[in-house]
């Protein structure tokens, strides 16, 4: 695998630390004048989500992470493993795991796309899109003629996920949900 | 007496942390050059051919410099007064500097000094695994394997003293440890050999540094070959000594001080940011 020198350190690049797939954030140079140079670099932990802050002399290099970002469809789940597949035709199907899905799956809806990372070819994390468009399984009754003034209650989604909603939202009615904030944000015509 | 110099020289500078860029001259039978990281020996090849006192303000660049405080190419107003030493051009940098800024006047404070404040550690005397002990706040012990006391003195000037320098006043830091004494003399005080350099501080910023200058050759040619071997023992190319300027210094430079203020920085104080995009019409990405 190639491996990048702080020379070549920029936001988005994925690298190994200590073993674990990383994505740089931020690379800061720190150099007296006349001085040795060190990068100062902020990565986020790819496994465990965690930032991390390094110091690197200048001209250290780290090993590239092999990690790519993938369009694919939610499949199913058989309990023990989620089932995406490629959406570029080739029908290539991957399984994430429990710890890969993490909390993608109170938005995991069947046929829809999300974005799974792969670190060496296997699911490390699944991205929902932004806004997802889900269907109220459970809610209290609607209240006719409450609007945008009325105070809010909460609704379970079709995918177990539970978000805030305005009274007159009823069971049945599909919402639009941004999946950043857990906001709900209107209702979606069928 | 405003000068102008080259940007584009036959010889780059065997500092060992400083990178020129390499440029790709062919003419007359010359080849090669580089992109000056100062004008520094230029302008003191016209001080021994008796201009007097100089300035310029001219483009220089460092190779690999980029961040929030460092483009590739920068401009540096630089100048050097004939019979000034450090003490005296530290007195007409802060009245350019702190007249233009509205600034309070800076105060001064030694190299040593400001590291026992800050960093909690005495430069002079700390061995060297005490040293390491300190940097492995930012390092890990196999990076720390072949960092040189110097560097670890750099990294704490970085991450440890350099932020709280000139928060509320100006600071200048001088008396910098003879081995980073660069192109200043060098005396003895309190029993420690410091050279006669300064830095100004401001708002963490460290805007210039000056020297009253070297003005004996053979200790010039010295510290040029001992630069050199830093540099192979840390795997960098060795630089071209350039003669030219030695032959200038051994004619006779006379006895002067001179500085190199960083004039983005200047721009990036005066108008408030910690961004150096914010004063480059082109920063480096754009450029």
């Amino acid at each position: 695998m190639a491996s990048y020198s702080t020379n070549e350190f920029r936001g988005g690049l994925k690298v190994l630390l200590d073993g674990d797939p990383c994505i740089i954030l931020e690379n800061e140079i720190v150099k007296p004048g006349k001085g040795q140079a060190f990068n100062r670099v902020r990565l986020r932990n790819l496994m465990s989500n965690r930032v991390w802050e390094r110091t690197f002399k200048s001209g250290e290099s780290l090993e590239a992470a092999d990690v790519i970002e993938q369009d694919m469809e939610y499949l199913y789940t058989d309990g023990e493993f989620w089932h995406f597949m490629l959406t570029d035709g080739s029908f290539e199907q991957y399984a994430a795991d429990a710890k890969a899905v993490g909390d993608t799956i109170k938005w995991l809806k069947e046929q829809d796309v999300y974005t799974v990372t792969l670190y060496n070819g296997a699911p490390l994390t699944i991205t929902p899109p932004n806004f997802v468009e889900l269907e109220v399984v459970e809610t209290d009754p609607g209240m006719k003629g409450d609007t945008a003034q009325g105070g809010s209650k909460p609704a379970t989604l079709s995918t177990g996920a539970v978000v805030s909603v305005p009274l007159f939202i009823t069971i049945g009615e599909v919402l639009k949900v941004d999946t950043r904030s857990g906001e709900y944000m209107n209702r979606v015509k069928n | 007496m405003e000068v102008e110099t080259p940007i584009l020289g036959r010889c780059g500078v065997t500092e060992p942390n400083l990178d020129g860029i390499y440029a790709q001259l062919d003419a007359q039978g010359i080849k090669g050059g580089w992109l000056q990281t100062s004008p520094e020996y230029h302008m003191k090849r016209l001080l021994a051919a008796g201009s007097e006192s100089i300035y310029q303000i001219s483009k220089v660049f460092r190779n690999g410099e980029r961040g929030s405080r460092h483009n590739p190419e920068f401009s540096m107003l630089e100048w050097y007064r004939t019979g000034f030493d450090d003490k005296t051009l530290m007195t007409e940098v802060a009245d350019l500097v702190c007249g233009w800024l509205e600034c309070p006047r800076p105060k001064a404070t030694s190299y040593r000094q400001a590291m026992i404040d800050w960093a909690g550690i005495d430069p002079f005397v700390i061995t060297k695994s005490d040293l390491h002990q300190r940097c492995r706040e930012w390092l890990q012990p196999e990076q720390l394997q072949n960092l040189s006391r110097d560097g670890c003195l750099d990294l704490l000037m970085s991450f440890a003293v350099e932020p709280n320098l000139g928060t509320e006043t100006p600071v200048f830091i001088n008396q910098y440890p003879a081995s980073q004494a660069s192109l200043a003399k060098i005396s003895n005080v309190d029993g420690f050999d410091v050279a006669h350099r300064f830095e100004l501080y401001i708002n963490g910023i460290e805007l210039c540094n000056g020297y009253w200058e070297l003005t004996n050759g053979d200790e010039q040619r010295t510290r040029f070959e001992a630069d050199n071997r830093l540099r192979k023992a840390n795997g960098n190319p060795q630089m071209d000594i350039d003669e030219a300027f030695l032959a200038a210094i051994e004619h006779g430079l006379p006895d002067c001080a001179g500085v190199a203020l960083g004039l983005d920085r200047l721009l990036m104080l005066k108008i408030g940011t910690r961004d150096i995009s914010d004063v480059l019409a082109f920063p480096l990405e754009r450029a």
